[in-house]
């Protein structure tokens, strides 16, 4: 039986290996069809921002890679609103993630979810495996 | 590793992926796949360059079950299977065609 795996992403995007490590980890258990969902608390949040430009920084951009985790069905993608507010962010400030439901036609649906951190308590709990990055 | 061809050299890894994305062309394709003993035609090409536009957008080579997914999708449904795939790429379709596609390996790939 697939195990819940969830994977907790706390640190700004670029300046450590952390973010990449963890997508690239994600990656490889969604090709596995293990039940993925994905956090993101404190700087993690940055992590989602649209229109990351790293030309600046001489590191590959490798955002754009969050776009994909919609075909690789992982759609539970939860941002801690608290975190988003303490940095003056809001949902419209992340990039847009969807995925396609096969059972409705493949209707384009989101997979971000914008919850309480209370609500990312009850998260926790239901989790099998957790990892922090 | 390198790759020699007319005259020109190509960085590879030590499993014969291009060093620099930068350095492919479609001849540099069909020389790899030569060495491999294939020849491509017009079904292998639309899958190479389904990769390299995969890659453009997302910054990744698709995993197998995705890439068959994402063909389907495409390209028509006959041709998301990996049986069609298979056929296609007989050493793994997202790792060999990426190969030729001048694009990394794949994450988590077969």
């Amino acid at each position: 039986m697939a195990k819940k795996f969830l994977y907790i992403n706390r640190k700004a995007p670029h300046g450590t290996v952390y973010a990449l490590e963890s997508l690239e980890v994600v990656l490889i258990a969604a090709a596995f069809e293990q039940d993925v969902s994905l956090a993101f608390i404190d700087d993690g949040v940055y992590q989602l921002m649209r229109n990351q430009d790293t030309s600046q920084i001489g590191v590959k951009n490798f955002t754009p890679t969050y776009r994909a985790l919609g075909d690789y069905e992982v759609n539970k993608i939860y941002v801690e609103r608290e975190s988003l507010e303490a940095r003056g962010l809001s949902q419209d400030d992340l990039m847009p993630l969807t995925w396609e439901d096969e059972d409705e036609d493949w209707a384009e649906k989101d997979s971000i979810h914008v919850i309480s951190s209370q609500e990312m308590a009850d998260i926790l709990e239901q989790q099998d495996v957790i990892l922090n990055f | 590793m390198a790759l020699e061809i007319n005259g020109n050299s190509y960085e590879t890894d030590e499993e014969g992926y291009l060093t620099n994305l930068s350095d492919w062309n479609d001849e540099l394709a069909n020389e790899m796949a030569k060495a491999d003993g294939a020849v491509l035609d017009e079904n292998h090409w639309e899958v190479i360059n389904f990769l390299r536009d995969y890659y453009e957008e997302y910054q990744i080579a698709p995993a197998v079950r995705v890439l068959t997914k994402a063909v389907g999708k495409k390209l028509g449904k006959d041709k998301g299977t990996s049986k069609y795939l298979y056929e296609l790429f007989p050493y793994g379709p997202a790792k060999q065609a990426c190969k030729y596609a001048g694009l990394p390996k794949p994450t988590g790939c077969v």
